[in-house]
């Protein structure tokens, strides 16, 4: 298949746009979820760095790409978790490359669902960082008025700030670790470190190797 | 004193001692979600700022605004979005609650305005006041000091385990929301429901607020609120980063607690707040008095909040 089928799917009054950017030649594999980084969208086609025989797909999120874009913000890395859940509970087990914000909501979302997530990279991306370890200043952020056009200004202010404590983290991915069945169920290839990427990085259990190596390997499970 | 009649199931008057519904309202828009801002008191009086807190909706304070506005002042409630009567919204966060209060006091007076806050609406109080310090001239927080002294005894695999949970739940509750409404009841029906949550106040009283915090229908009663609410959640959060917002404060500051441990509150103890507190500040804990410290005591919080701002 070329180009982009967009399937709907309803998070609540959300409607996420679900895109099927390749078949694949074994159409039998579990479907690579792309989640892309803050302000972007699903790409147009699979970019020639990502590698993989099976089904590709990706989500925009909340705000973004072809999802709706709610009326006056409120966005949270929860809520794009929720949406990414949605994803899941329509294609089933598959494996995530997330890149920068998408790379923290698909950590979240794997160790919600270690058991439908099989295999997890992170990479680079807008939004990796977040808002650091803690939270900065109090600050009321509201976007500049702009045409209503994704990307949606609300979801650039809001969600580039929240925070991302190491400890907290450290959590998710151990829930990972301990309950998926694969051997490296997590893989960083970040250049960029910030601390929560850190504190990923240096769990024991968690890999790294570039993502070509990384979906090789996943591409040989079950 | 007359006591607001509320329109009640079939013959049935609701009305509860003191309760005075707001004498003006109106609405303002924060990013494109209408606000629902409702005023008690001579339009022309001094004003203050009361944020209710969640699950909440400025009718609840339907005895204690009315109190701060016999003493004096132009008291201005608003809903909180997917609360009352504002509207609800796709997304709902803090960064979003307190835009919506910048928007609410922005459109009061531009001069610096006494804020009062309850739970939550305490937190946002005090989180404007750090934003903006010149645009407020005195805080009171009602029982809104998150303290973490309820979780301190708590093992790290608890609190692992609980994290877990409560992601769990999370997605669980964003599962089923898609097309879910307010269950419907009759009054009766409705204020035992909310009194789960607020145990401590009279059936009276829930049966009044279900007149004035719900709509009826065909089938019965709803409360107004968005049923995409939810109490709890998940997310990095600690209640030292609220905390955090007091030692700053530099205008007049006044806390009341309490004492009673309830389930929405965070039974925080004043010796939780030493620390925090900014010079200057008082503090008063009240005894046999749960969460909805103006709810339960109004006159007297009233008289303190009075004093305080004279």
């Amino acid at each position: 298949m070329s180009g982009d089928r967009i399937t709907f799917l309803q998070h609540h009054r959300i409607r996420l746009a679900l895109h099927g950017l390749a078949d694949g030649e074994r159409g039998d594999l579990r479907p690579l979820l792309l989640l892309h980084g803050l302000g972007e969208a699903t790409p147009a086609a699979v970019p020639p760095h990502v590698e993989w025989p099976g089904p590709v797909v990706g989500l925009d999120f909340t705000g973004h790409g072809h999802s709706t874009i709610p009326t006056g913000g409120g966005y949270t890395c929860e809520i794009l978790v929720a949406d990414v859940d949605a994803a899941l509970e329509h294609l089933g087990p598959v494996t995530i490359v997330g890149r920068g914000l998408g790379a923290y909501v698909g950590l979240l979302a794997a160790a919600a669902r270690p058991d439908v997530v099989r295999g997890l990279v992170l990479v680079d991306g807008p939004g990796l960082a977040g808002g650091g370890t803690e939270p900065g200043s109090p600050s009321i952020v509201a976007p500049p008025p702009s045409a209503v056009a994704p990307p949606d200004p609300f979801a650039l202010v809001e969600l580039a700030r929240d925070p991302r404590p190491p400890s907290y983290v450290q959590t998710f991915v151990r829930f990972i670790l301990e309950e998926s069945d694969l051997v490296d169920p997590v893989v960083v290839d970040t250049l960029v470190r910030p601390p929560w990427v850190q504190a990923v990085a240096s769990e024991p259990g968690v890999a790294e190797r570039p993502l070509r190596e990384a979906l090789g390997r996943y591409a040989e499970l079950d | 004193m007359g006591g607001d009649t509320g329109v009640g199931d079939g013959m049935e008057q609701v009305t509860y001692p003191g309760a005075r519904r707001p004498d003006r309202r109106r609405r303002v828009d924060s990013g494109g979600v209408s606000i629902s801002v409702v005023e008690w008191g001579e339009p022309n009086d001094p004003p203050v700022v009361v944020a209710h807190g969640g699950f909440d909706f400025a009718e609840t304070l339907n005895v204690f605004a009315p109190m701060l506005a016999d003493g004096g002042w132009r008291v201005v409630g608003w809903d909180q979005r997917g609360h009352g009567d504002s509207a609800r919204s796709e997304l709902y966060s803090w960064d979003a609650d307190v835009r919506d209060a910048a928007t609410v006091l922005a459109s009061v007076s531009a001069d610096p305005v006494p804020l009062v806050g309850h739970s939550k609406g305490g937190s946002m109080v005090m989180y404007l006041a750090a934003t903006m310090p010149q645009r407020v001239r005195a805080l009171v927080n009602l029982d809104g000091l998150p303290s973490g002294a309820g979780m301190s005894d708590v093992s790290e695999r608890e609190r692992t385990r609980s994290i877990r949970g409560e992601l769990g739940a999370w997605l669980a509750h964003r599962r089923s929301l898609v097309g879910k409404e307010r269950r419907p009841g009759t009054i009766a029906e409705l204020a035992e429901r909310r009194g789960r949550m607020n145990p401590r106040l009279s059936p009276e009283w829930l049966r009044y607020l279900v007149t004035v915090g719900a709509i009826e229908s065909d089938d019965g009663w709803r409360w107004k609120i968005d049923p995409t609410m939810r109490f709890g959640g998940f997310g990095p959060w600690d209640p030292d980063w609220s905390m955090r917002q007091l030692p700053g404060v530099a205008v007049p500051f006044l806390g009341v607690l309490g004492l009673e441990p309830e389930v929405m509150g965070w039974g925080t103890r004043p010796e939780d707040l030493d620390r925090y507190l900014p010079p200057d500040a008082r503090v008063v804990a009240l005894d046999g008095v749960g969460h909805f410290v103006h709810i339960e005591q109004p006159r007297r919080v009233a008289d303190l909040v009075l004093e305080f701002l004279s």
